[in-house]
């Protein structure tokens, strides 16, 4: 490629910058004119306050949490819920989908089961699982991880058996073991897959842990969405939002960062 | 040159079973293959081309008969094999070097010296400068030639190449084949190649078999000898030959093709 770009091509590369330069200002603009207009409609009375809060409340509510540290305290308790229940949840999901692949007729066996749990709603098991495991922590993360496991069961095993079948067959001409096949070709093939679950995974994670705090907890960003909802204190329970859809998004990231780390090979 | 039988077939037949019934899709094969020739099968549209490569790289049983490999009858996986397919199957996620090297890690056989004759291969069939790029860098003639190599650092006795150059586009073929047929030669390989190409066909076997319809069995064996102009034996080259009409023509009409 040479240095020199002609006046067409720089013309090009202006125009797709000022288009995403516009997208994302537009995208900061809608942000702040709905912030303003909350503030500014509340300050007015146009809306009940009671009712919707706003956010110069939300903020001072969040200054005295960070100042006392309670806001650390429950982030922490139900990012520590989350993480372990993901974890547990994805690594658990994949080990299964490895051991249907593995056997073929475990695979049919299981098959109408899995079928059935995936479309069973799990926040409904909560309560089940809450009373046999125990209304703590234990008993959030095993809500956590019921709810992200059988979709990553599903997902992953569907993506080990779209493996091309000719890829095996090429290990097989080398004289690969099963075990070899899995960790050549079936597992890495699988990687975008299993990132993808991941994605998935965050979010149903945070579903679990939030339904387990609203049913036991007395800590954990769920235990003050339900406190403030029955004491009727809507700054708690906005800026509670606030902080779960921040939190939730910034482990998104994360994964999208891992992503990028572990998929050279894609660009 | 014809002194050792690499490959010996004996009376391989073979049905598949399925709920809907049984096809038979080898009635009776057999054919001898001898050390460094290139013999080319070629046979109509579902002849059981592939199948019989499958039987003598072990991956599935006949049902009749057997196939030895170097006097030893084949069981299971044939480490002596090396196998090509119709696309490169490189792995995305791992570098030129790394692909090549996949037999060589599955039979526990790298080592400085094994890893010295893969760079060797590439180095001397221009892929040297890409050992570190990933398959998607690379043209689909390149993704072949690594494709090949990857099979040729196990030092197979025996390549089987299963229509290596179909997913190709025309022009890519003729210069791939015609290298892989020099590689072949070079390395003094043993081969043999399942083609629907007549004229690829004849420009790099030194025996053509043709298979008939379905069920399959040996319909002839063609021994090829091009005068290929000013004796550069390559299968390029041989195409200009004066008897290649005739090779094709006989071809033609002993795969007897009805659309």
């Amino acid at each position: 490629m040479s240095n020199k770009v002609s006046k067409e091509h720089n013309d090009y590369l202006k125009m797709i910058k000022s288009r995403k330069r516009a997208i994302f200002t537009t995208q900061i603009l809608i942000l702040i004119i709905w912030m303003a207009a909350w503030e500014l409609f509340a300050r007015l009375g146009w809306i009940d306050t009671f009712l919707t809060s706003n956010p110069s409340e939300i903020w001072k509510l969040f200054i005295h949490y960070t100042k006392n540290g309670g806001l650390f305290y429950h982030v922490g308790i139900s990012v520590a819920e989350t993480v372990v229940g993901f974890l547990v949840g994805t690594l658990l999901g994949v080990l299964v989908a490895i051991f249907l692949w593995w056997s073929d007729f475990l695979a049919k066996v299981f098959d109408p089961y899995l079928v059935v749990l995936n479309s069973l709603p799990k926040t409904a098991l909560a309560p089940i699982i809450i009373i046999w495991v125990g209304a703590g922590y234990s008993g959030i993360i095993v809500t956590a991880i019921t709810v992200s496991i059988v979709v990553t069961i599903m997902n992953v095993y569907i993506g080990f058996t779209s493996v091309d079948e000719d890829k095996i067959k090429l290990l097989q001409t080398f004289g690969a073991t099963k075990f070899q096949i899995l960790r050549k070709v079936v597992l890495p093939s699988s990687v975008p897959t299993i990132i993808s679950t991941l994605k998935v995974n965050i979010g149903l994670s945070w579903v679990g842990v939030i339904v387990g705090e609203f049913l036991v907890s007395k800590a954990g960003i769920g235990y003050l969405i339900v406190y403030g909802g029955q004491v009727f204190k809507l700054d708690l329970v906005m800026m509670s939002v606030f902080i779960l859809a921040i939190i939730s998004a910034i482990m998104y990231q994360g994964i999208a960062a891992i992503e990028k780390k572990y998929m050279k090979w894609q660009q | 040159m014809e002194e050792k039988k690499v490959v010996e077939i004996k009376n391989v037949g073979m049905t598949y079973h399925t709920l809907d019934g049984e096809t038979e899709a080898i009635k009776d094969i057999s054919l001898d293959i001898y050390h460094g020739e290139i013999v080319v099968l070629v046979g109509p549209s579902g002849s059981g081309k592939s199948t019989l490569l499958s039987i003598i790289a072990g991956l599935i049983n006949p049902s009749k008969g057997e196939v030895l490999v170097n006097e030893k009858k084949i069981g299971g996986h044939n480490k002596e094999i090396g196998y090509m397919f119709q696309r490169d199957h490189l792995f995305e996620w791992r570098t030129i070097l790394q692909n090549v090297l996949l037999g060589l890690e599955i039979q526990e056989k790298i080592s400085e010296e094994t890893k010295e004759y893969a760079n060797k291969l590439l180095e001397t069939y221009g892929l040297g400068e890409f050992k570190n790029s990933y398959p998607r860098q690379l043209s689909g003639g390149m993704r072949q030639r690594a494709a090949l190599i990857r099979t040729l650092v196990i030092k197979p006795d025996l390549l089987l190449l299963d229509e290596p150059f179909s997913a190709l586009d025309y022009q890519t073929r003729l210069a791939i084949a015609d290298e892989v047929g020099i590689i072949l030669k070079k390395e003094k390989k043993t081969a043999l190649m399942v083609t629907h190409d007549i004229a690829e066909a004849i420009s790099m076997a030194d025996r053509v078999v043709v298979l008939s319809n379905r069920p399959a069995t040996v319909k002839d064996i063609i021994p090829i000898a091009l005068s290929c102009p000013n004796g550069v034996k390559t299968p390029l080259k041989c195409r200009e030959a004066p008897e290649f009409r005739y090779y094709f023509n006989k071809i033609w009409k002993e795969l007897d093709v009805h659309v």
